[in-house]
């Protein structure tokens, strides 16, 4: 069915239970995007831990896709470097935008490769790259990304 | 001409008529595009006509005809093409401005209903703005100051909504908003202090396109004259869909698009008052809508040239012209008794799917066939593409009624909008397609 492709377990799954929702006591940085052709809304958040790795919050309201899309991300991205987070949104990136037609690195993007299918559905793109595009805007915010270095 | 009126049964929708009115089958067999399939070989059903409607081949062909016989620009020119296009360009518009009961010069073409509104609201703005150098030069039922107060529903679409903030920022007036009720009609126990003595621009929508309800637009009109102030009707869900005639509708200015009464895409129509019109500034400058043009200055010309600068819709009125036709082969009094009697039985359909719940009426009184929903435990966005997996095309999302959707402590939902070309297994396939969702996703 073709629907499998689009919700792949991982993602359901991420949906269902999402890892790491809620907001920082204390953010260096914080975004709100809106997905406005369709309401979808997320808060994405960071900070730094004791060993300079990001810190990641999140909240939002929105369909499988979007929210599947933050818990992944912030699972993923969560104690590594500014420098990997930019690595893997630019692989994310050039995912959403392969058509179905790429093979993803899973050594950089973890369970964000189950989005592969999501290329295939144009409306959907958007959806999954809410988050990501959050997140570079948090850390611009933070001052850890300057804004040329944006993907 | 491979098109025909359905022979009708009289059946007006006082008498709550169950059945179809007319044979949809026989309509969709009109339509080309609903022939069509999607997703490996899925019949399409189409219920998202709130969004757009699809064109049926009549409307098509007339399209396709003005540009093989009679293209030429309006209005001007010294040719025998100028002349037949100029002829279609006008004996459209009169063709259009009857079927709401209106005369031709008071039919405006805009591109679409959002910047009919636009230009309603912009003769606000402009002949504030003018006031203040030459107030001679504009009428001061325009001309808006701080204290005055503007009036739109919580039911707006953001067309409706958005040109009047924006007027509001720009003067220095209030927006003001008729609340809604739990049920997603008007809450109108406050008009009179909603509408007062400040307001002085009244513009609500005639059928709301995400809660289908229809508004009383009389009653808010008549209030709005009562305390002088200006009416405007967003007449976009509508006018496709049952009998309108502007003058029982009693607003000064009706804004409304023709994609959605089977018409091309990038025509929209603006009527108004004979007095109202010619008392309004311009909205676009430029060629075509003046009368004098001097270095230091011009004058303008009358309605509706007035507010068509440039090269005007001309292909887009020809099509528009016949939509009409097609509609009132089938009759308007008929559509609207089809239309209620497909929402009667998608309301009653969704009433009994456990988890869902209608957004806007639930009584098929007063309430067009757009039918809101939400499936508890499901983003409207999931739900919309299980359907679509199925062939069933529905919107989802906040249908630019975003302060709406809040209301009613939702972010968006899916929307069932049917129209002539639908039928009751049109209905039935997006029920299964609820409930096939819900089992995809472990809701149920």
């Amino acid at each position: 069915m073709e629907l499998d492709s689009l919700y792949q377990e991982i993602i359901l799954d991420h949906y269902k239970h999402p890892r790491g929702k809620g907001l920082l006591e204390q953010p260096l940085g914080s975004a709100h995007h809106v997905n406005p052709t369709c309401g979808d809304e997320i808060t994405v958040q960071v900070s730094r831990d004791a060993e300079g790795g990001l810190q990641i919050g999140y909240e939002g309201q929105g369909c499988s896709i979007s929210q599947a899309s933050a818990s992944v991300l912030t699972e993923l991205l969560t104690g590594h470097t500014v420098a990997e987070s930019q690595e893997a949104r630019e692989a994310f990136i050039a995912l959403m935008h392969a058509q179905g037609l790429s093979e993803p690195d899973e050594e950089v993007l973890g369970d964000a490769v189950a989005f592969a299918g999501v290329a295939k559905f144009p409306a959907r793109v958007k959806c999954a790259l809410l988050a990501w595009m959050a997140l570079q805007d948090a850390e611009i915010k933070a001052g850890l990304l300057s804004r040329g270095e944006g993907s | 001409m491979c098109w025909k009126p359905m022979a009708t049964s009289a059946s007006p929708l006082s008498q709550g008529v169950p059945s179809p009115v007319f044979d949809a089958q026989a309509v969709k067999a009109d339509f080309p595009i609903l022939a069509t399939t999607v997703h490996g070989g899925q019949p399409l059903v189409y219920l998202d006509s709130g969004a757009t409607s699809q064109k049926p081949r009549f409307v098509l062909d007339v399209e396709r005809a003005y540009y093989e016989q009679s293209n030429a620009a309006v209005h001007r020119g010294a040719h025998a093409l100028a002349e037949a296009a100029t002829e279609a360009f006008e004996q459209a518009r009169k063709g259009i401005a009857q079927f709401v009961g209106a005369q031709a010069q008071d039919l405006v073409f805009t591109k679409n209903a959002t910047e009919s509104l636009n230009l309603a609201a912009y003769a606000f703005s402009n002949a504030t703005a003018i006031a203040q150098w030459d107030p001679a030069s504009v009428d001061s039922r325009f001309v808006l100051r701080p204290g005055d107060s503007v009036v739109v529903t919580e039911m707006e679409h953001h067309s409706n909504l958005v040109p009047w903030q924006e007027l509001c920022r720009k003067t220095g007036a209030t927006l003001r908003w008729i609340p809604l009720t739990e049920e997603g009609r008007l809450d109108l126990s406050g008009l009179d202090s909603i509408i007062d003595e400040s307001t002085r621009v009244v513009s609500v929508v005639h059928q709301s396109n995400i809660l289908g309800t229809i508004n009383p637009v009389r009653l808010i009109m008549d209030r709005a004259h009562a305390v002088g102030a200006i009416g405007v009707v967003d007449a976009c869900q509508s006018i496709p869909h049952m009998p309108v005639n502007v003058h029982e509708v009693g607003a000064d200015l009706l804004a409304w698009s023709g994609h959605k009464m089977l018409g091309p895409t990038g025509i929209g129509c603006l009527w108004g008052t004979t007095d109202i019109l010619s008392s309004m500034s311009p909205f676009l400058s430029g060629g075509s809508m003046i009368e004098m043009v001097q270095m230091d200055g011009s004058t303008f010309a009358a309605p509706p040239q007035r507010f068509e600068a440039g090269t005007p819709v001309v292909a887009q009125a020809v099509a528009l012209n016949a939509a009409v036709t097609y509609l009132q082969a089938l009759g308007m009094a008929d559509v609207a008794a089809h239309e209620h009697a497909l929402a009667g039985y998608a309301l009653e359909g969704l009433s009994k799917l456990e988890g869902v719940r209608v957004i806007g009426p639930l009584s098929n009184v007063d309430r067009g066939s757009a039918i809101s929903f939400v499936v508890e435990g499901l983003h409207p966005h999931d739900v919309g593409q299980v359907l679509d997996s199925r062939g069933v095309a529905v919107r989802v999302g906040h249908h630019c009624a975003w302060p709406t959707c809040r209301r009613f402590g939702v972010p968006s939902t899916t929307r069932l909008s049917p129209y002539i070309y639908n039928d009751e297994s049109d209905i039935d396939a997006a029920l299964e397609g609820i409930l096939a969702a819900q089992s995809y996703f472990g809701v149920k």
